[in-house]
């Protein structure tokens, strides 16, 4: 059950920490600029891969067939999990029956989404997060709080901390140099160690049957590479008809992630390793309802490049935890809200509908107008509190009756400036928390035109 | 009924989104006056640099870069500084390596990426796993965008191919970039004229 | 050419003086404009907080008082993009409604597009700072918003370029939100607070002695927070600037 404003609130309360994440943020979003001023065809490249997303989602069904024809031509294992549970069984098996006892996992939200970790961990696996980033919060024991930058949220203090007890850094040394070392120290026992690599899927192809990965750490392809086993898990909106649809979208993703022009690693996996075995497992887990909708399909064309998150001016003030869902962000907020609007139903709220999201995406998704049909959602399934909605019936009400409207402004007019301010900025009064209220004037407009607009202000 | 039936044919009979053409990629990628610099002003931001030599000098190029390398692992027609044999059974005895210097098949103006293709290679992790990386390329091989770069590749005959921009890096503490993260710690692109 | 004005509900009852620049702005260019005395609110309100049953009513109100205008003209970015963008699914097609969505404007919008003013004869010895308010920013395109990668251009900046003597500050962030968002201002008040005392401050470190901008709403809120800290910024709506007004 999300709370929005409630741990929002918690992260404001923290002046200095708030600014910090907001700057952090906003820095990125600068450099996603820069990196897209840097292409002239920027624009039309973003509509052209809204239109492949849109092609892709309408013949979804034919591509996953077509790409599970040619992977398994590739001497790829594709596998098809209708939900969570059944994902996480298919992996467990698989490991289960090649004697895997320790995995190196590379960042992936959708094993996020089907909390796999804790699934394996029960049954006795040991699984290591090894994106830099993902295995802070891991051994932190915390979600991620962003999609591409898991640990943004921490302060390389905090890493530190974090480091001295669990891998026994020097107590005091937070130079990021020092703790990146310390952690590809530790992370390379782990990959030489490990029995299976599990990785996400940026991109599947139709055509050739083959996954792409993008890393900037290396982490997905020590996983992928060293192991004989390699599993890939993967949404069914992953996929994209052709080898050359990869030119659009592998310039748009870290442009628009991070700025950086490309990832360091932009890895096709087309075939296992040397005398191994690679799998692909295709998810659905609530993702086939959103092409039964109108107004929420776009949201499947969602590429996970984090750049709604940087520009969001509520996420980069309230934090990644705050949404209490496992994608924060805009596209998190309409994602969960569409899979679960009553767990979710503060999430469309946390937005000012400022339309920046819907600029930088690079597939072009209505984020805003999503949300905003939403909380019409929300508001026809009766979800909405009931103070909301008898306050707006009532000023719907009196909005029809303009004389009515002139005389009850006209009461507050003349009332308010007569309270004593204890009243006045009571506790109920929330916007009065921070804000003074406006000088009440003695005319409305309305006032002062029909008089001609003669009379004093 | 399976998972897969179940997923397909949920997708068949709910799916309202209405067929549309698949979009024709226009010619619109951007191209650059000098496809070289334009690459080598790139790659110095991410991390990496890029070199020309001449094929005869390629031990001196690379050697005057590594000096204290010990283990080193080549493929590339030209060069003979290597002293280990990647051809192993086991990729887990790839790990000490401290110079991997590999062929790459050509270069993106654009982003300072390389594209791999592990043809000459036995296990793929020696891109990974090597603790520097020297990618030798040659200097007609350059083209100026992702659109071009993948009309230039193809998987009917392959298994593996990768671009690598640079070394490996993360900025996953507070920003803060640095370079050498699982991957190799330096990176260099040796065009070959 | 008639004009029909119509004036945001809270900006009738708590901003008269604005209100009366945005009709002397056009009175000053000889136009023909109506204040249509019967009109109440536009439903943004409502609709942004998921009541947007509520609102059919009061969209089929709006539609027949401001039908018969030529153009309709409001000195509010937000309530014009909820008649041209929210009121469609209230309407069947309606040619009453679609004539009132594309005669609809935001009043510098029309003073730049329709009109086409080349200058205002007023001046205004000040620095400003100009906040652009998202839904005129982002839904009505009064000016290139800084995500994308086309020509910049600002409606605003060219017309306050036309005040003599007013120099205009540049901010750390062109466009970033303020917080206001309506009722978001009283869901989620530790964020919009954050959002607008950030929005501040960016203008007196640029060195704005006051803000402006087409959206009063926004200012109000800024406004609540300026005196609440008596932070030395005033704010301003741009039609109180174009009119030659607080010089």
């Amino acid at each position: 059950m999300s709370n929005h404003p409630q741990e929002a609130a918690k992260f404001v309360a923290n002046d200095e920490r708030m600014h910090w994440h907001d700057k952090a943020l906003w820095f990125v979003r600068e450099k996603r600029d820069l990196a897209s001023k840097s292409i002239p065809e920027w624009e039309e490249l973003r509509s052209v891969a809204s239109e492949i997303k849109t092609h892709t989602l309408s013949k979804l069904d034919y591509y996953l067939e077509e790409f599970e024809k040619n992977a398994t031509q590739k001497g790829i294992t594709v596998h098809w999990a209708k939900d969570a549970l059944e994902h996480n069984e298919i992996v467990y098996s698989l490991l289960e029956k090649n004697k895997v006892s320790k995995i190196v996992k590379s960042k992936s939200m959708l094993t996020e989404e089907c909390h796999l970790n804790p699934y394996l961990e029960e049954r006795n696996i040991e699984v290591i997060d090894t994106d830099l980033g993902e295995r802070i919060v891991q051994l932190r024991n915390e979600p991620p709080s962003h999609i591409v930058l898991p640990a943004i949220h921490l302060k390389k203090s905090e890493v530190s901390e974090t480091f001295v007890e669990k891998l026994g850094t020097e107590k005091g040394n937070d130079d990021p140099t020092y703790l990146t070392r310390a952690a590809r120290a530790s992370l390379r026992e782990d990959f030489l160690d490990a029995g299976a690599g599990l990785t996400g899927v940026n991109f599947a192809i139709a055509q050739t049957g083959g996954v792409v990965v993008c890393t900037n750490e290396g982490n997905a392809d020590m996983g992928a590479s060293l192991p004989k086993l390699h599993i890939a898990s993967m949404g069914i909106e992953k996929i994209i008809p052709k080898l050359e649809h990869l030119g659009v979208f592998t310039r748009l993703l870290a442009k628009s992630a991070t700025g950086q022009p490309i990832t360091s690693y932009t890895t096709h996996f087309h075939a296992p390793v040397v005398d191994g075995e690679m799998h692909i497992v295709i998810v659905d887990n609530q993702r086939t309802p959103f092409l039964a909708s109108k107004d929420y399909n776009k949201a499947l064309a969602c590429i996970r490049c984090g750049a709604c998150m940087n520009t969001c001016p509520v996420y980069r003030r309230s934090g990644g935890h705050s949404y209490g869902y496992v994608i924060p962000g805009p596209i998190g907020s309409t994602l969960g809200n569409f899979k679960d609007p009553k767990a979710n139903k503060t999430l469309p709220f946390a937005c000012t509908l400022c339309g920046s999201c819907t600029n930088v995406c690079p597939v072009k998704i209505d984020l805003d107008t999503q949300l905003y049909t939403h909380r019409q959602d929300l508001g026809a399934q009766g979800l909405l509190s009931k103070q909301k909605t008898i306050s707006m019936k009532i000023t719907a009400k009196l909005m029809q009756h303009p004389k009515l409207f002139d005389f009850f402004g006209k009461t507050i007019r003349k009332l308010v400036p007569m309270l004593p301010k204890s009243i006045v900025y009571s506790k109920y009064n929330i916007w009065g928390q921070t804000r003074d209220l406006p000088k009440m004037p003695k005319n409305s407009f309305k006032e002062l035109y029909k008089q001609g607009l003669k009379d004093e202000l | 009924m399976n998972s897969k039936q179940y997923i397909l044919n949920s997708i068949k009979n709910t799916n309202i989104i209405k067929e549309t053409p698949c979009p024709q990629i226009p010619d619109f990628g951007i191209v650059y006056e000098d496809k070289f610099e334009q690459f080598a002003q790139i790659i110095k931001t991410v991390g990496g640099d890029a070199l020309v030599c001449k094929k005869e000098d390629l031990d001196k190029t690379i050697a005057s870069l590594y000096e204290d390398e010990k283990v080193i692992s080549s493929n590339v027609d030209g060069c003979t500084l290597g002293n280990f044999n990647t051809d192993v059974d086991d990729p887990h005895k790839l790990k000490d390596i401290d110079l991997a210097i590999v062929k790459g098949e050509f270069a993106v103006s654009e982003n300072g990426a390389v594209w791999i293709k592990n043809e000459d290679n036995k296990h793929r992790v020696l891109y990974f796993i090597a603790q520097n990386i020297v990618i030798v390329v040659q200097k007609d091989k350059i083209v100026n965008n992702m659109h071009e770069a993948y009309e230039n590749i193809d998987f009917s005959d392959a298994g593996y191919g990768a671009f690598v921009s640079g070394p490996s890096k993360t900025a996953d503490i507070e920003q803060s970039l640095v370079i050498g993260a699982h991957g190799p710690k330096s990176g260099y692109v040796l065009f070959v004229e | 050419m008639k004009i029909g004005l119509f004036i945001p509900c809270f900006m009738n009852e708590l901003y008269p003086e604005a209100c009366v620049s945005t009709l002397n702005v056009l009175k000053n260019l000889d136009l023909d404009v109506d204040y249509p005395l019967n009109q109440t609110c536009c439903g943004q309100a409502m609709a942004n907080s998921g009541c947007s049953n509520e609102v059919k009513d009061l969209a089929h109100r709006f539609v027949d008082i401001f039908k018969e205008y030529d153009y309709i003209v409001a000195p509010t970015g937000s309530c014009v993009t909820m008649v041209k963008d929210h009121y469609a699914p209230f309407f069947n097609d309606d040619p009453a409604y679609n004539k009132v969505k594309n005669s609809i404007y935001e009043i510098c919008e029309f003073l730049h597009d329709v009109i086409q003013v080349k200058e205002f004869n007023v001046s205004f010895k000040h620095k400003v700072g100009l906040h652009n308010s998202c839904h005129a920013h982002r839904a009505l395109n009064l000016a290139t918003p800084s995500e994308l990668n086309i020509n910049y251009n600002s409606k605003l900046k060219n017309l306050l370029g036309m005040v003599k003597g007013l120099e205009l500050v540049t901010l750390q962030r062109e466009d970033e939100c303020c917080g206001f968002g309506g009722t978001f201002s009283v869901t989620e008040p530790d964020i919009s607070t954050a959002m607008g005392k950030d929005r501040i401050s960016d203008h007196i470190n640029s060195g704005a002695e006051i803000m402006t901008g087409v959206d009063m709403s926004c200012l109000m809120h800024m406004e609540g927070l300026i005196n609440r800290d008596n932070k030395p910024i005033k704010v301003m709506h741009i039609t109180q600037i174009l009119a030659g007004e607080g010089e």
